[in-house]
């Protein structure tokens, strides 16, 4: 595109929804800054895909405001917010040429002709499809069609771009390559985009923030390494990778802190405050040592339950005497020993990397 | 050998006696040779030029009345939440529980220049509306039995849409008229098409309307007349029958060129129709009046022929004068075999429609013989031939046929018309039964094969039995519509003792003291109908519940 977009900021305070009497959104406030490539993360149910949707104006009048650019478009119809959305479905239109499936948002704004010519040439050339203008949407390709939608949003220059589940009709091989295009896309343009996906590996490479949603409350925002290594609670700490999480108590005893859990396995802490809390252990935080073997002061007495080879790594389930269990993680190299179900190992916990989260 | 047996079949009594109508139609009759006089003496006659004119015309009415009634209601049943959608949908099965020439007198006494609606309408505002006169009796009629075809496909049409359709031209800043007109609209256009082609033919071939509303200068009636009156060897009845099957033929074509590279049900995972919204209140009103005058027209051919079979006089008032039971048993006294009649040929059409559907969709769906598809494209094609064709065609074809054990020509033993029945009805309950068997997983008759169970008893075993419901419903609406088919029965009934009742129905409604007793035949077709499609509909839905809640793992090899 010849002209750079302005790019606009998207504010959203205190937004509710509902279908009927279910609740989809409580209360929603989130600021994605211009020109920002931002994720909502959750569930599916969670009330993301509700969200999204109702920045371009679709489904129930939620209560709350929406600003982008400053501008409160609550109100507004679809037709006249100026948000350009691609659907997971990519809705291009069966009966029109991919040329007029771009074409229509111009020629709904009354474009002239040859600009409209001009701009539609441009998108296509932007993504690729040159040579498809004259083809029907039904004889392209699923990564085609994508990129026809892309097309077809962004020829308008809309002032925030929304991406429902961008790549969840690509097969794996397309992903990654759709990916890599639409962020080199989004960099080039320097458009706000906003794009929804419940596949935490999309969220994380892709956007520069993310907000986690759960049950139609934002449970928290930030960089994806920021929330990986910090989550607020424990349904990001589950949801974002694989995490062992126990509930119980940190109590104190002269200088040492230790958490004890509820069914009474006591790990040391390096930091934290006393009284009732959860804790975080990444499975790679853990090693594990063979019995008789030196192990540190700190390690726990466990019994191998289970063995997964996963590639680059093993992960093993270890119950614990008092009958939990741990998943840890061990990066795998070539002719190495391993363990195996029933094997008695010392698990020791990097204490440092332990999250802790208060009550 | 089923295969070639059907083929057989399918042959003796559907592609040879068309093609023995087509090409009488091109001999010269008294020398037999090859010729186009017989169609330059049909254009010639300003009775048949007419008649041919007339029939376009009616059928082109038809379609637009029929899209008056049809359009509105799909539209509010699709677009907005509105309690009226059962209305609506009723609306679209009332009609063709009865066919159309069984109400078409009574349509006379409400709708006639003397009739009910006149009469108060002169009495109101001193005004006369000729609603039955002449051809317009005829499209009156037809339109309100029809218009179910385009409500029923444009439905569809619509539902098929994907929401996101819709809303990404919204996003793009399309709204209102503009956004149904370049995308609704388009994308309903193929079901549009496909119920419109369908209303055209069933009314350019239908003879049992004009007939009982004395309109005969349309092609159908002629060739009936000629063919009765005049006899079998009369070469116009042929030269009808060609341009009947040449405007079915380009019907249907035009409706697959529409549908034609235009699969346009978008429906995707998560989708799910256009939005719907909620009704203003006083858009509300104006729906509801909309639908209540539609239901009312729609059910005015049922209100009639119950007045008509209960009333004692019913002549220049809105009402008949007093009601009786006089008629029924009047009907009842001398109609019982019209009945046992009925119940006998139609039941014994749809058992051979479901046999040899169940054997078509095994042997193109299951098997490798080669041409297999021929079989199901041959029996299909039977959509494409008018009643009045089929009927002409086996005159002439059965005519010169003996068989030792039936007494006279084979052409007017009772057992033709049952043949005639099944051939027509064939194309519906083949397509339940293919619907059928695409149901049933491939899988489930591979376990049974794995298990040692032969090709035959895995037929009889597993696939028979998983079809039960479908070839039930396809039994069922091959009754339903035989029981009451006129055209060719109507020309292949030689003696009144072995007459169904559509034809009984017919005999009555001739003379006005027949009226009544007529009528009340017309109410038990219409109950005996309206029993096998609830029931078909009862089986259907129990089908598509098992599905649901049994079928996952079986469909997703589909």
């Amino acid at each position: 595109m010849e002209k750079a977009i302005q790019a606009a900021g998207v504010t959203i305070e205190n937004l509710s929804l509902a279908f009927g009497t279910t609740e989809v959104l409580k209360g929603v406030n989130l600021e994605v800054e211009p020109g920002e490539f931002f994720a909502f993360l959750g569930p599916s149910g969670s009330g993301k895909s509700t969200l999204l949707r109702s920045i371009a104006g679709f489904g129930p009048t939620p209560k709350g405001r929406i600003l982008i650019a400053g501008e409160d478009v609550a109100g507004l119809p679809p037709w006249s917010r100026d948000v350009g959305m691609v659907f997971q479905s990519y809705a291009l239109w069966p009966h029109m040429s991919v040329a007029q499936n771009v074409a229509f948002g111009l020629e709904e704004r009354r474009v002239a002709r040859p600009e409209i010519n001009e701009r539609v040439a441009d998108a296509l050339a932007l993504v690729g499809l040159s040579d498809f203008a004259e083809r029907r949407p039904s004889q392209l390709s699923g990564g085609q069609q994508q990129r026809v939608a892309l097309a077809r949003t962004i020829v308008v220059r809309p002032k925030v771009l929304l991406l429902d589940e961008p790549l969840s009709n690509l097969d794996a091989n397309l992903r990654t390559q759709m990916r890599r295009e639409i962020l080199a896309l989004q960099r080039k343009l320097k458009l706000t985009t906003i794009f929804v996906t419940h596949d935490q590996e999309e969220a994380n490479t892709m956007s520069k923030r993310m907000a986690v949603l759960d049950e139609g409350i934002i449970q928290q925002v930030g960089a994806p390494m920021e929330l990986y290594d910090n989550p607020a609670n424990t349904f990001v700490a589950g949801f974002l990778g694989t995490a062992n999480i126990f509930e119980g108590k940190i109590e104190k005893k002269g200088k040492a802190l230790a958490f004890r859990s509820r069914k009474g396995t006591r790990i040391p802490l390096g930091g934290g405050k006393a009284g009732v809390a959860h804790i975080v252990i990444r499975p790679q935080d853990m090693t594990l040592t063979a019995p008789g073997k030196k192990k540190g002061a700190k390690a726990l007495d466990g019994v191998v339950t289970e063995m997964e080879f996963l590639g680059e790594t093993i992960r093993y389930e270890i119950a614990l005497s008092t009958g939990e269990s741990l998943l840890v993680d061990v990066s795998h190299h070539q002719n190495q020993k391993h363990f195996m179900a029933g094997d008695k190992v010392g698990v020791d916990i990097d204490t440092k990397r332990i999250v802790t989260i208060a009550k | 050998m089923a295969g070639i047996a059907i083929a057989i079949f399918l042959l003796a009594f559907l592609i040879f006696p068309v093609l023995k109508v087509i090409y009488v139609a091109f001999q010269d009759p008294d020398t037999g040779a090859l010729t186009l006089v017989n169609f330059s003496d049909f254009f010639s006659a300003s009775l048949f030029r007419e008649s041919f004119y007339n029939s376009f015309y009616v059928a082109s009415v038809s379609v637009v009345f029929a899209t008056l009634f049809a359009v509105p209601l799909a539209y509010f049943t699709t677009r907005f939440n509105f309690s009226g959608s059962v209305l609506i949908q009723t609306l679209g099965i009332v009609p063709l529980i009865m066919p159309p020439f069984v109400g078409a007198v009574a349509m006379k006494l409400l709708f006639g220049t003397n009739g009910s609606i006149n009469l108060l309408l002169d009495e109101w505002f001193g005004i006369n509306i000729p609603f039955m006169e002449g051809l317009n009796g005829v499209i009156l009629v037809e339109s309100i039995h029809y218009f179910p075809f385009i409500l029923i496909n444009l439905s569809a049409a619509l539902n098929n849409i994907d929401r996101a359709m819709e809303e990404s031209a919204q996003n793009l800043g399309s709204r209102g008229m503009r956004l149904f007109r370049r995308i609704v609209f388009p994308l309903a256009m193929p079901g549009y098409v496909a119920g419109a082609a369908l209303v055209f033919i069933k009314v350019f071939d239908d003879l049992g309307t004009p007939l009982l509303l004395d309109v005969n200068k349309m092609l159908a009636p002629q060739a009936y007349l000629r063919i009765s009156s005049i006899g079998i060897s009369d070469p116009m009845g042929y030269v009808i029958s060609v341009i009947l099957i040449a405007f079915s033929l380009f019907a249907l074509w035009t409706s697959m060129l529409a549908m034609r590279g235009k699969d346009y049900s978008t429906l995707q995972k998560g989708g799910g129709g256009l939005a719907k919204r909620d009704l203003r209140s006083w858009e509300k009103v104006g729906c509801y009046a909309v639908v209540i005058f539609i239901l009312l027209l729609v059910l005015s051919p049922h209100v009639g022929l119950l007045l008509l079979s209960f009333g004692t006089i019913w002549s220049y008032s809105v009402l008949p004068d007093a009601y009786t039971l006089a008629h029924y048993t009047q009907m009842l006294a001398s109609s019982g075999q019209f009945i046992t009649n009925t119940l006998l040929y139609a039941g014994l059409a749809a058992l051979f429609d479901v046999v040899i559907g169940t054997a078509i969709a095994y042997i193109v769906w299951r098997t490798k013989l080669p041409s297999r598809q021929w079989l199901d494209y041959m029996a299909t094609a039977a959509l494409a031939v008018p009643g009045v064709v089929i009927g002409i065609g086996y005159l002439r074809t059965f005519n010169d046929v003996n068989l030792p054990f039936v007494d006279g020509p084979v052409a007017s033993w009772w057992f033709v018309i049952v043949i005639a029945l099944a051939i027509r009805r064939l194309p519906y309950a083949l397509r339940a039964c293919v619907a059928a068997i695409q149901q049933v997983s491939v899988m489930l008759e591979e376990a049974a094969e794995n298990l040692g169970a032969t090709k035959r008893r895995t037929v009889w075993r597993i696939t028979v039995p998983l079809m039960t419901g479908g070839i039930l419903a396809g039994f069922i609406t091959s009754f339903a519509t035989a029981s009451v088919e006129l055209s060719a029965t109507i020309m292949l009934v030689a003696r009144e003792s072995d007459a169904p009742l559509a034809f009984g129905i017919y005999e009555f409604m001739q003379s006005a003291s027949g009226r009544g007793a007529g009528a009340a035949l017309g109410v038990i077709a219409v109950v005996i109908v309206t029993l096998a499609t609830y029931v078909s509909h009862r089986i259907i839905e129990r089908g598509k519940q098992q599905q649901q809640s049994s079928g996952n793992v079986v469909r997703e090899e589909a």
